[in-house]
């Protein structure tokens, strides 16, 4: 399983699937992370957490340990 | 008939500039009732019956964050006439989200969609007629930054009262039958406009919403039954459809400019938050901030309001007055020592304090602030606290006061608040003297006394960061760092003035009162007291301040104050250091007898060394840098908590932490320096040691639930 904590700076990804429940994966959905969405990894945070990234035109931030709930291909 | 606007939207979508364009200074700033989100009143321009309620900036109406939770309350509870939504217009995409969630509350909908200029600069087309036609609400394009519009969209808002809100958006057939179902469960107390709404959340499981009925129906047959013929969980199939319906909106009313290179926004970001100059770039701005704030302008604007304006200039014009009149003259001390002496102690903190908010505003509102979340929660978030600690805790080490407002700038309710109980830790520039005078007095002026001093500021954070996440009054509000990004632009004038002003009045009038009490109250103890002539005006030695200091030294017995006989004077120095932290010194020099000392205490030196061990003049040292700070700063406290409980709570924590670890550096400190071991008090700080490794390591208790008390926020 391909997650965002894996992808790679630059690259452009579509989300298969939410994983974990509650607080955290209902703000990402709120976001506009859902199913099918594609995400643009954009850079990761100088101290190496958390990544940037551009989902459906604007910039998000958030942490790879919660990047890692969303899997991609 | 008075009417009510509720004004709701994104954060960043430009709510509070169009809420300020909308009410002018007609203005009311508050907190929503026991929490310390801030609310905002206003009367619409132009209509002397209608007030404008700006709404906290919300992405969604879920259950798990204060802000969302306060609004949709609001929005349920009190009914507002009609919802003036705003949306930013050049990230339609995201900001309708809220829109749909906006218009199944039974509550005509108007939308605002903000940021024409920069939409029209882009090249992009939005076709408004579309739109609203589309959503089933009334749509008006607007810049509230140029004025665009405002008026107009004032005015569509007051003729939709009344009016009623259709429903356009229809889930997957599956979910409307789940949904009418459910509907039909409900009683009769819900109203009949709002049953869908009521519908959508408990097919969500939303765990807030059934706080808000007598009676909640199971629904829960209903719900498995779609989860399971649609295979996923009813709350992921509730936000898919509201993208998918919005996606298929957006295809039909927004044309996009083709772009091939960056926006400015995007090249800043380039530069700003780059892996190699990221930290350069923060360094220096922070550098910036406090070399103005704290280091030169804020410094001086504080000191001249401190020693010439309640100094040379006020005290003596209102002596010469009470004096002309025949004042008596304890009159004119209270007058002169306990009101203008705490007023002053009050104001003299606001000059500097609006240097800072002056940029805090800007940071926040051209987009910086962001940034600092993002490159600094990898630190922050260990101990508990959020990226955008840092600034509170870099000011705190100039003055605690404007260090506890700036906290302000944190969204997150759980991290503001510890943010709040640690950033006076940090020893501020009060605490210099004392410092000074321990490392003097019985160090032989060691350089490492003062950083150490820092070290222990710092530890106290961390330590604290990590204890209190781990108790039952943190644990459970879920912070997730999901965080927007805003474009980079820059702020209006008026706005970063108003921000500024604002949150300096606040100071004024929510932590004013406590600092005039207390310092009025302390006033009276230190300077009256039974003397050979009964009870009157005395010296500081005679005071009541003195006798309760007598009282309860022996408190400080186990901290080695009372060891030389003199640990009255250290009890009665450290209270006094709640009015001014410097003051402890001088408090110091009246009590061995002298008039006047210097800053750094020099003249009592060689008594203090002979009524005090090293490691009880350095138990001293800590029990000062961490108990509870200055009246000012508890103020700052009391005003920014917002909650009685919680200010209580932080208070009895910095003075509980600050026993113990003097304690315990104490009786460690005496039996490595081989002086008198006391066995119990050995004992007592090897448990207390125990307890902090045990508080330290224990698991996390997070269980991902917000916990709000919905009685209480039900006046809201």
């Amino acid at each position: 399983m391909q997650t965002l904590r894996e992808t790679a700076i630059g690259k452009t990804v579509s989300v298969v699937k939410l994983h974990g429940e509650g607080a955290i994966k209902r703000r990402i959905m709120d976001m506009g992370i859902t199913k099918g969405t594609q995400i643009h990894v954009r850079k990761v945070a100088p101290l190496g957490d958390p990544v940037e990234v551009t989902v459906r035109g604007y910039e998000l931030s958030l942490r790879k340990e919660d990047a890692q709930m969303i899997e991609v291909q | 008939m008075s009417v009510r606007i509720a004004l709701a939207g994104n954060p960043n979508s430009g709510k509070t500039t169009l809420f300020n364009a909308l009410t002018g200074s007609n203005q009311f700033v508050g907190n929503w009732p026991g929490v310390t989100v801030e609310k905002k009143e206003g009367k619409l321009k132009g209509y002397p019956d209608v007030t404008v309620m700006d709404l906290p900036g919300i992405y969604s109406l879920s259950p798990y964050t204060l802000e969302e939770v306060v609004a949709r309350n609001y929005l349920l509870g009190e009914h507002p006439d009609v919802i003036l939504n705003i949306v930013d217009g050049t990230n339609l995409e995201r900001n309708l989200y809220l829109t749909t969630q906006l218009m199944e509350l039974g509550i005509p909908v108007v939308m605002a969609v903000n940021m024409l200029d920069i939409v029209e600069k882009n090249g992009d087309q939005i076709y408004i007629d579309k739109l609203s036609e589309q959503l089933g609400c009334k749509a008006i394009q607007i810049s509230a930054l140029k004025g665009k519009g405002i008026k107009e969209a004032a005015d569509l808002a007051v003729r939709a009262v009344s009016q009623k809100q259709a429903v356009v958006h229809k889930f997957d057939k599956k979910v409307e039958e789940a949904l009418s179902d459910i509907e039909s469960a409900l009683g009769n107390e819900i109203p009949e406009d709002q049953k869908r709404f009521f519908a959508i959340k408990l097919f969500e499981r939303d765990d807030k919403i059934a706080g808000q009925m007598k009676k909640v129906p199971d629904v829960e047959s209903i719900i498995a039954k779609v989860e399971e013929s649609m295979d996923d969980d009813s709350e992921s199939i509730i936000t898919n459809e509201r993208y998918v319906y919005i996606s298929s909106v957006i295809g039909k009313c927004l044309k996009k400019a083709k772009r091939g290179e960056l926006s400015l926004s995007d090249k800043i970001d380039q530069i700003v938050t780059n892996r190699f100059l990221a930290l350069p770039i923060f360094a220096i701005v922070m550098w910036i901030v406090y070399y103005i704030s704290v280091t030169s302008v804020g410094t001086i604007a504080t000191d001249w309001t401190n020693d010439v304006l309640f100094g040379e200039i006020i005290p003596p014009a209102i002596e010469n007055v009470l004096v002309s009149v025949g004042c008596a003259e304890w009159l004119q001390g209270l007058i002169l020592d306990g009101i203008v002496g705490g007023v002053g102690a009050v104001l003299g903190f606001v000059p500097q304090m609006l240097v800072l908010f002056l940029f805090l505003a800007f940071l926040e509102s051209c987009g910086y602030m962001a940034r600092i979340a993002f490159i600094m929660d990898r630190i922050f978030r260990k101990f508990g606290l959020s990226g955008k600690s840092f600034i509170p805790m870099l000011i705190g080490t100039g003055c605690g006061v404007p260090g506890v407002m700036a906290s302000r700038t944190i969204e997150n309710d759980r991290d503001r608040k510890m943010t709040i109980m640690t950033t006076t830790f940090v020893p501020c520039g009060a605490k210099l003297p004392i410092i000074a005078l321990i490392a003097g007095a019985l160090f032989g002026g060691a350089s490492w006394v003062a950083p150490s001093a820092y070290f222990v500021g710092i530890g106290a954070i961390i330590c604290s960061g990590i204890i209190l996440k781990k108790t039952k009054m943190f644990a459970g509000d879920p912070a997730p760092f999901v965080m927007e990004l805003p474009a980079y632009h820059m702020p209006t004038v008026g706005n970063v003035l108003r921000s500024m002003w604002e949150r300096g009045w606040s100071f004024i009038k929510k932590a004013g009162t406590i600092i005039l009490l207390s310092a009025i109250v302390l006033w009276f103890l230190q300077g009256y007291g039974f003397g050979p002539d009964g009870f009157g005006a005395v010296e500081l030695e005679d005071s009541i301040l003195a006798a309760i200091g007598n009282t309860f030294a022996w408190v400080f017995t186990p901290l080695g104050w009372t060891q030389g006989g003199e640990g009255w004077k250290m009890a009665v120095a450290a209270v006094t250091g709640l009015i001014a932290k410097e003051n402890v010194v001088t408090t110091f020099g009246i009590l061995f007898g002298f008039a006047e000392v210097a800053e750094d205490g020099v003249e009592i030196w060689g008594n203090l060394a002979g009524c005090m061990t090293a490691a009880a003049g350095y138990s001293f040292l800590v029990f000062n840098l961490l108990c509870a700070p200055c009246f000012a700063a508890m103020g700052a406290i009391k005003r920014e908590m917002n909650n009685a409980k919680w200010f209580w709570f932080a208070i009895g924590y910095q003075c509980g932490l600050a026993y113990c670890v003097s304690l315990i550096i104490y009786q460690i400190g005496t039996l490595l320096s081989g002086g008198q071991v006391n066995i119990l008090g050995l004992i007592v700080a090897a448990l207390m040691i125990a307890a902090f490794i045990w508080l330290l390591l224990r698991p996390n208790r997070d269980d991902g639930k917000l916990r709000v008390n919905m009685k209480g926020m039900a006046g809201a």
